[in-house]
C-alpha cells in the first residue's frame, strides 16, 4: 500500500516546528506502524536526510516508549494498544496519516516526535513507592491479599506510564497516571502506612509539572492502550480529600502523652 | 593468566553464608565517602542502585531510555522462580539448584547456582513488601505455575507481565533513593566507555543522548547492568535499543567476555513474515502449561497447509504429530527452550512445517478450551492471545497459534567470579550482562530470579568487600585517564560521523543478522562457523568504508546511536563465531552438529569442554586469547541430560 504522511519535525525544544509531507510507498499490511516509519526513515538515511526521531524500544506493547498522536488519536485510532502493536492492515491504501508528538507543556518535544516525559518520573519519585529497605522483609505469604484485592491492584498496576492519558486530556492532565500507582499501592495492605502521605506528594509534584486538572471527560480512559479506568481517579480524589480533612499530617502534629 | 573464581571453600550449603561473614565490611559512617556509578536500570541495576543507596552508599544511576522504567526487563512475560515450596510438591533450594545445573547442560558454577536458588526465596519477600502485585488464590495466598524444564510448581508471576511488575517494584524503590538524595539519576545517557586508573576501574565516559555532550564520570567502583546481546541476531526478542555497546567496550579495556556463543533461542515466538521485520514478538512459555505443539506428520499435508488449501482443523488427530510428547513423554511439551526449539526447527527442515513461510509449528489450544472452557483461558492467557491476534491477524481461541524459535537471551557475557567483579578490579558485572548463573541454557523464569538475586543480595554484600579494601579517598577526576578516554570516544564518534557512504546502518545489522542466524544460529558446524568469520570480517571492513551516519554529534541522532551500536555487534559477532569454533561440543543452546546422540540431542564433551572460555581482547582485529575456567563439579554427577 501506498500512503501520505504528515509528519511534524521539529529540530529542538528551542526550535519551531512544522508538519512535513513523506510519502511512505510500497508498505505492506503486516508491518507494524513503526515498521512503516523505519522504512521512510530508511528512505531518508539513502538521501542523507535526517530520518524522523520517534521514541521507541520495545515494540511489544509494554516499555511505553512509543507515543504517537495518530491522525488525531494517541496510539492511533484501535482501542487499547501502543503504537508499536498498530499494524498497517488498519490503514487504507491512498491514505493520509497525520504524526504528532503528544501534546502538553509538561512534555516538551525534544526532537520531531520525542517528548520528555521526565515529569512522571519525578511525580513517582516524589511517594510513588512502599518505603522498605531490601533484606528486611517477611515471608511473602504471611501477607494475605483477597484475590478480588490483588487483582484490581494489579488492573492499575498495568500502567505502562506512556503518557497517552495526558496527551488525550484536553486539559493535559496527569491524574489517570497519578490515580493508577496511588490505587495500585492504595488497595494493598502494604501501602496502608503511607497511603495519605503519599497521595498529598505525588499530587503536589503532579501540579507542580503543569499538568491540568481532571474535568470528567474521560478521554484518557477512552484512549488508555491498558484501560485505565477512570474508576482510578475517584480512588485518588478520595484518598486526596480523605488525606486533607482528616489524615493530613498537620491536624495530628502533637506527640501523644504530652 | 589464571582465572579465579573465588568460589568459596566448604560445603555447597554453607559456602555463600560463610562468605558473607568473611567478607570486609564499610563502616556505616564511611559508606557515604564512596560514589559508586551503576549502568541500566533493569532488573539487576535498579535493584543494586536501590540497595545500596539503602546501605548509604552515593549512587550515580544511568539509561539510555527516556526513563528508567523502560529497561528491556520489563517486558519478561512468564514468571520467576523460587524455592519456596509452597505447593507442597517436593520443591527445594537443592532441586532449584540441581534443575538449574542440569537445565543448563552443566556449564555453570555450582557454587554460583546453589547461591542463586538460595537467595531465591528473600526475591518473592521482597517483591512482596514492595506491594509488586503476584497472582493470588483466592484464599490470598500466592499463586505458582510450573515452567518449562521443572517438575515443580515454583514459578510466581503476574499474568502475562511479571517482568513488568518486578522492575515497578525495583524502579519504585529506586524512586524512593532518588527521592531521599541517594541515587543521582540520569537518563538518555548512553555508557560509551570505562575509565580505568592504574588497572581498576575508576569512571565511564557517557553521551547525554539529547544534547550530544560527552562527559566522564567518576566512582570507586563502576557497575554494569547493561543486559543482553541478543540484537547481534538483529531479529531477535530483545528491544530495538538493546545493546552490547558498554559492555563490549568493557571487554576492549580488558574485562574479560565468557561463553558468547551460548545463546538462548526461544521456542514460542510468533513467526517472522517479511523483510520489513523489526523484532520478533515472544510469547510465554507459560502458554506451553496448557497448548500442545504439533506438525503434521507428512510434508504432503504440511504443503496443503502452507498453501492454505487446508485449515488446521481439518487436519485429523491421526494426521497430527505431537513430536514434543512423542519424544519426550516425561516432560511433554514442558521440556527445556534448547529441546523444544531444535525440535521445531528440525520439523521446519524436514518440510511439515506450517504458515506461508513453513518456518513454522502448530501451538494448539482446542483441547485445553474443550478441558477448561474458553473463559479459563482466557484468564490464563488472555494478553497473549490479544497480542497474537494484534501481530497475526489470526483468532488462537479458533485456530492454533504459529509459532517458530527466535533469538531470546544469551547466557554469555563479561566473565564475572563469585563477587560479580570481572577481571578488572573495581568493574562489575550484574544480571543478564555477566555469564554467570545459567551455563549454556536458561531455564524459564530463571532470568528475573537472577537479576535480582545479583541486585538485591549479592552485590550488596561484595562490592563493600571491595569498597574497604582500596579505602574511601575521594576519586582523583583531574587524572589524565578521564580526559585521554574521553578524546577516544570523541574520535571514535567523528569517525561514525564522517561515513557518508551508500548503506544504512540498518542493512548493514540486518546482514550481520542473517549471517549469525544462517550459521551461529540453532545449528553450528565447522565449516558454517568458518565461512561466517569471513564474512563478518568483510562486512566489517564494509561498513567503515559504506555505511551512512546522518546528522551531528550536537543533537539527538539516533542514527549515530545506532551506528555505534551495530559496530560493536559486529565485532562481537565475530567473536561469537570463534567461541562457537573452539567449543567442539554440543551443550544446551550450543549445538555443533557434528556432536550429537543418536537421538539427535546435544552430546557434550566433558573431558575436553567442562570449562568456562574467557576471552581476552588483544587489539584492533587481532585475533582474542582463549583464557579457560575449568568447572568443578563436587556435588552434582554430570550425565546426558534426559527428558524423555
Amino acid at each position: 500500500m501506498n500512503l501520505t504522511l504528515k509528519v511534524w519535525r521539529q529540530k529542538n525544544s528551542q526550535t519551531a516546528g512544522k508538519f512535513v509531507t513523506y510519502k511512505a510507498e510500497g508498505i505492506s499490511e503486516d508491518m507494524s506502524f513503526l515498521e512503516m516509519l523505519d522504512v521512510v526513515n530508511e528512505s531518508l538515511t539513502k538521501k542523507n536526510d535526517e530520518p524522523i526521531y520517534f521514541d521507541h524500544d520495545c515494540r511489544e506493547g509494554i516499555c511505553g516508549s512509543c507515543s504517537l498522536y495518530i491522525n488525531g488519536h494517541p496510539h492511533g485510532p484501535k482501542k487499547a494498544i501502543t503504537t508499536c502493536q498498530l499494524h498497517m492492515r488498519t490503514f487504507k491504501d491512498g491514505e493520509t496519516i497525520t504524526i504528532e508528538p503528544w501534546r502538553s507543556a509538561a512534555f516538551p518535544v525534544i526532537k520531531d516526535l520525542g517528548t520528555d516525559r521526565s515529569a512522571f518520573d519525578r511525580i513517582q519519585q516524589a511517594g510513588g513507592f512502599i518505603s522498605v529497605n531490601t533484606g528486611g522483609a517477611q515471608d511473602a505469604n504471611a501477607i494475605l491479599i483477597p484475590k478480588v484485592v490483588a487483582d484490581e491492584a494489579f488492573n492499575s498496576a498495568t500502567c505502562i506510564g506512556c503518557g497517552a492519558c495526558v496527551a488525550a486530556c484536553k486539559n493535559a492532565s496527569a491524574m489517570l497516571f497519578v490515580s493508577a500507582k496511588i490505587t495500585q499501592l492504595g488497595l494493598l495492605p502494604q501501602g496502608q502506612p503511607e497511603r495519605y502521605s503519599r497521595v498529598q506528594a505525588m499530587v503536589a509534584q503532579m501540579d507542580e509539572e503543569g499538568f491540568g486538572n481532571c474535568t470528567n471527560t474521560g478521554a484518557c480512559e477512552a484512549e488508555c492502550p491498558k484501560e485505565i479506568t477512570l474508576t482510578n481517579i475517584a480512588r485518588m480524589n478520595n484518598d486526596f480529600f480523605s488525606a486533607k480533612l482528616f489524615r493530613e499530617e498537620g491536624v495530628h502534629d502533637h506527640v501523644g502523652g504530652e | 593468566m589464571s582465572l579465579d573464581a573465588k568460589i568459596p571453600q566448604g560445603p555447597l550449603a554453607e559456602k555463600w553464608s560463610k562468605h558473607k561473614f568473611n567478607l570486609k565490611l564499610v563502616n556505616p559512617a564511611n559508606k557515604r565517602k564512596y560514589d559508586v556509578i551503576i549502568v541500566g536500570t533493569g532488573l539487576a541495576g535498579a535493584s543494586a542502585a536501590a540497595s545500596l543507596a539503602e546501605l548509604g552508599y552515593n549512587v550515580k544511576s544511568f539509561c539510555f531510555q527516556d526513563s528508567p522504567r523502560r529497561a528491556h526487563s520489563i517486558a519478561a512475560q512468564g514468571g520467576i522462580n523460587a524455592a519456596k515450596n509452597y505447593q507442597n510438591d517436593g520443591d527445594s533450594v537443592y532441586r532449584l539448584f540441581y534443575d538449574t545445573i542440569k537445565g543448563g547442560d552443566y556449564r555453570a558454577r555450582e557454587g554460583n547456582v546453589y547461591r542463586l536458588a538460595e537467595v531465591s526465596v528473600n526475591i518473592i519477600d521482597q517483591c512482596v513488601a514492595q506491594g509488586v502485585p503476584f497472582a493470588r488464590e483466592y484464599g490470598g495466598l500466592l499463586d505458582n505455575r510450573s515452567f518449562g524444564g521443572s517438575q515443580v510448581s515454583r514459578t510466581f508471576y503476574a499474568r502475562g507481565q511479571t517482568g513488568q511488575q518486578l522492575l515497578l517494584g525495583a524502579y519504585s524503590a529506586l524512586n524512593r533513593q532518588i527521592h531521599l538524595g541517594k541515587v543521582k539519576m540520569y537518563t538518555r545517557t548512553e555508557m560509551l566507555d570505562v575509565v580505568l586508573v592504574d588497572g581498576q576501574a575508576k569512571g565511564i565516559v557517557t553521551r547525554n543522548l539529547k544534547t550530544g555532550e560527552i562527559e566522564t564520570h567518576a566512582g570507586h567502583a563502576v557497575l554494569l547492568a547493561t543486559g543482553g546481546y541478543g540484537n547481534v541476531f538483529y531479529l531477535s526478542t530483545n528491544a530495538i535499543g538493546s545493546n552490547v555497546t558498554a559492555a563490549w567496550r568493557a571487554h576492549k579495556r580488558g574485562a574479560f567476555f565468557a561463553n558468547p556463543c551460548y545463546t538462548q533461542i526461544h521456542p514460542t515466538c510468533i513467526p517472522v513474515t517479511g523483510d520489513h521485520q523489526s523484532k520478533l514478538t515472544l510469547m510465554s512459555e507459560s502458554l506451553r502449561n496448557d497448548g500442545r505443539v504439533w506438525a503434521p506428520k507428512t510434508v504432503e499435508t504440511a504443503q496443503k497447509l502452507q498453501k492454505k488449501e487446508i485449515t488446521a482443523a481439518q487436519v485429523k488427530e491421526e494426521d497430527r504429530d505431537y513430536f514434543l510428547e512423542r519424544k519426550y513423554p516425561s516432560f511433554g511439551n514442558l521440556v527445556p527452550r534448547d529441546v523444544a526449539s531444535r525440535n521445531a526447527k528440525e520439523m521446519s527442515d524436514e518440510g511439515k512445517g506450517v504458515g506461508t513461510t513453513g518456518l513454522a509449528v502448530y501451538l494448539d489450544f482446542a483441547e485445553a478450551i474443550q478441558r477448561l472452557g474458553e473463559d479459563t483461558v482466557r484468564a490464563k492467557y488472555g494478553n497473549l492471545f490479544d497480542m497474537y491476534y494484534q501481530i497475526t491477524d489470526e483468532n488462537p481461541y479458533k485456530q492454533p497459534m504459529r509459532i517458530y524459535p527466535a533469538v531470546h537471551y544469551t547466557m554469555g557475557g563479561l566473565w564475572v567470579d563469585y563477587n560479580l567483579s570481572t577481571n578488572v578490579p573495581g568493574l562489575y558485572a550484574m544480571g543478564e550482562c555477566n555469564f554467570s548463573d545459567h551455563g549454556a541454557n536458561r531455564l524459564g523464569a530463571s532470568a528475573l530470579m537472577q537479576g535480582l538475586s545479583d541486585g538485591y543480595f549479592v552485590i550488596p554484600y561484595t562490592l563493600g568487600d571491595y569498597l574497604a579494601t582500596i579505602g574511601p579517598k575521594p576519586v582523583d577526576k583531574n587524572h589524565p585517564a578521564f580526559e585521554k578516554t574521553k578524546q577516544e570516544v570523541i574520535a571514535y564518534n567523528n569517525k561514525l560521523l564522517a561515513l557518508k557512504g551508500n548503506k544504512t546502518v540498518v542493512e548493514y545489522h540486518r546482514e550481520l543478522g542473517h549471517i549469525m542466524w544462517e550459521y551461529c544460529g540453532m545449528a553450528r558446524t565447522e565449516e558454517g562457523l568458518t565461512h561466517a568469520k569471513g564474512l563478518i570480517k568483510a562486512l566489517k571492513a564494509d561498513f567503515w568504508k559504506n555505511a551512512i551516519v546522518t546528522g551531528e554529534n550536537d543533537e539527538v541522532n539516533a542514527a549515530l546511536e545506532r551506528a555505534g551500536r551495530v559496530a560493536d555487534f559486529i565485532e562481537l559477532g565475530e567473536l561469537m563465531v570463534t567461541d562457537a569454533l573452539a567449543r567442539r561440543e554440543s551443550c544446551g543452546g550450543h549445538f555443533r552438529l557434528e556432536s550429537q546422540t543418536p537421538e539427535g540431542e546435544a552430546l557434550r564433551d566433558d573431558d575436553n569442554f567442562a570449562f568456562v572460555s574467557a576471552w581476552e581482547f588483544k587489539g584492533e582485529d587481532q585475533e582474542e586469547e582463549l583464557h579457560k575456567e575449568e568447572l568443578i563439579f563436587e556435588n552434582v554427577k554430570l550425565s546426558q541430560r534426559s527428558y524423555k
